[in-house]
């Protein structure tokens, strides 16, 4: 027998959505969308400009209502709590664009999140290691950061939440060649260390270089998911959903 | 947000409380007068700080607080004949009471709308004023007797029409107002209030409430407010309708951008300021607020983020 929040391959569903529908006014942006992530993998949400990846992730935030479907994280239903309420169940999001408290330190920035979930110095410590640049930056106000840094904080920040599952949406956007590799080796650290996430990507190879699974998003419905192993043997996909590769 | 050593900012604080405990026994007596004034309206800039400066939630409306606190305290006195604690106690439940409801409805709203929303539920309340002349005593006010402005100790008492005792009283709410607003800021409460107003959608992802928090701040605004506005009736003795209409929620903006929006000391300087320009220019000329304008001006192009705002971002990154 599979348990609730168990696929059918034997692995434990970390989230998983089913028939989610999402307006925007009266413009309907996800139409009946289903996903599964898995615990402890990657899975990549790709698609064109306005396919509704960050749609996706903002209805599982909360922050877009959605009007049918469902949005279960380890079984428990997400939709209809408030969006404060998300993040406390055990999702971190890092928004395209960073979106820190520039005014604030780095240190301020990481205490915030800290404070979120009534987390400690011990939390703290474990980020710190995770993003040992932050450590040199902490009287650093965020705003001043360069963008790559600004990128680990916000990831740092969301981290503060010991989350299941971590929503990362275009993480290496106008980043330089250096950072966009640590950016990398981060998410496959913390897929090594259990976090369950989701990555809304652009670029095919940071899919194939850090992706489980890729979800191929076209007009707010999820159209095909395959591994990166299907899919670095035959890239069709990409070059059908994308137009690219 | 600034990274100060706490004892750095308590020995601030308790040197201005110092300094204004010192100008007691200096001034003479008009501006000994007009400092007392100045104290209890820094309070009520105070109270605007909370949620212009923190928050980030511009409000026309403050007025209201200041009035309700101002009427609360005074009809306690005048209709009830009830003693100044019990007085100060009603003005200062009727401000927040009244910052819960215009919260709860208020809140719904943000931005300009937020604004606008304020501005008009203050004119109801000034109207409210108007409406109910044969209380509020209208447009004329009503002074509160002076033999009800006292303070009575068993067989002691305090008369708060004395020059030194309100002097005093001012600078001993104005005092706790500002070592209440340091350690509020200072907390983990007024970190979360700067993140609301850096970014309320970042903060509520962070899994904060951001609602209840705006809510608990507009009520702590709207209490100092109103103990402000209790304060003034009792110390001065006079409630009237001016100063619940919509000038006086435009003067606690006007201070605190001039003093410097979310620092702690900014409004009592905003307030000091316009308070010594009027008095110093009307002296000259009749045209004084043509001289108060160009003095604005210029404050505007030197100190962009008000006097100890501006003065924080170049120099002093430590001032709270």
């Amino acid at each position: 027998m599979i348990e609730a929040n168990m696929t059918e391959t034997g692995k434990t569903q970390a989230l998983a959505i089913s028939g989610l529908d999402c307006f925007y006014g009266a413009v309907q942006v996800l139409h009946g969308l289903d996903l599964v992530l898995n615990k402890g993998e990657v899975l990549c949400l790709f698609g064109r400009n306005g396919a509704g990846k960050t749609t996706a992730l903002k209805a599982i935030m909360g922050l877009v209502p959605s009007s049918a479907g469902s949005i279960k994280l380890a079984g428990r239903e997400l939709t209809g709590l408030p969006a404060h309420d998300v993040p406390k169940a055990g999702v971190a999001y890092v928004p395209q664009g960073r979106r820190l408290f520039a005014e604030m330190t780095v240190a301020e920035n990481i205490e915030i999140g800290l404070m979120a979930r009534g987390k400690g110095k011990a939390v703290r410590e474990n980020v710190l290691e995770l993003f040992p640049l932050l450590r040199q930056r902490l009287r650093q106000r965020s705003g001043t950061l360069s963008g790559g840094e600004q990128q680990m904080l916000a990831m740092a920040r969301a981290l503060c939440l010991e989350p299941q599952v971590l929503l990362l949406d275009e993480p290496t956007e106008g980043l330089m060649p250096s950072m966009i590799a640590k950016i990398r080796e981060t998410v496959a650290m913390l897929r090594d260390m259990g976090v369950s996430t989701i990555l809304v990507e652009q670029r095919v190879d940071a899919v194939l270089s850090v992706a489980d699974r890729v979800c191929f998003i076209e007009n707010g419905r999820n159209r095909e998911t395959v591994d990166v192993a299907d899919l670095r043997a035959d890239p069709s996909a990409v070059r059908r959903y994308v137009g690219v590769g | 947000m600034s990274e100060a050593s706490p004892a750095k900012a308590y020995a601030l604080h308790l040197g201005v409380i110092a300094l204004l405990f010192a100008l007691s026994f200096l001034l003479p007596e008009y501006y000994h007068g007009l400092l007392a004034r100045i104290m209890v309206l820094a309070v009520f800039a105070m109270g605007y700080n909370m949620l212009f400066g923190y928050v980030g939630l511009l409000s026309l409306g403050h007025a209201m607080f200041f009035g309700a606190g101002l009427y609360g305290a005074g009809l306690a006195v005048i209709q009830l004949g009830w003693n100044v604690p019990a007085a100060f106690a009603v003005g200062l439940g009727c401000g927040a009471v009244l910052a819960l409801i215009i919260g709860l409805l208020a809140l719904r709203t943000t931005g300009v709308a937020f604004m606008i929303v304020t501005m008009m539920f203050a004119q109801v309340f000034y109207l409210l004023i108007l409406y109910f002349a044969v209380w509020t005593g209208g447009d004329q006010g009503q002074v509160v007797p002076q033999p009800a402005r006292v303070l009575n100790f068993g067989a002691t008492s305090l008369d708060l029409t004395n020059p030194t005792v309100r002097y005093m009283s001012a600078l001993a709410l104005f005092s706790l107002v500002l070592l209440v607003t340091l350690a509020t800021v200072r907390s983990r409460y007024g970190r979360v209030l700067v993140a609301i107003r850096e970014n309320e959608e970042r903060t509520k992802m962070l899994g904060y409430d951001t609602f209840s928090n705006k809510l608990i701040a507009v009520v702590v605004s709207g209490a100092i407010c109103a103990a402000s506005g209790a304060a003034y009736a009792l110390l001065f003795g006079y409630v009237g309708s001016s100063f619940a209409s919509v000038q006086y929620s435009i003067l606690p903006l006007l201070w605190v951008l001039l003093g410097g929006a979310a620092t702690t000391l900014g409004p009592l300087i905003g307030t000091l300021f316009m308070y010594y320009v009027i008095d110093v220019t009307s002296g000259y000329t009749s045209a004084y607020l043509l001289i108060v304008g160009v003095a604005l001006i210029l404050l505007v192009l030197f100190f962009p983020k008000g006097i100890l705002g501006t003065i924080r971002q170049r120099w002093l990154g430590w001032l709270p």
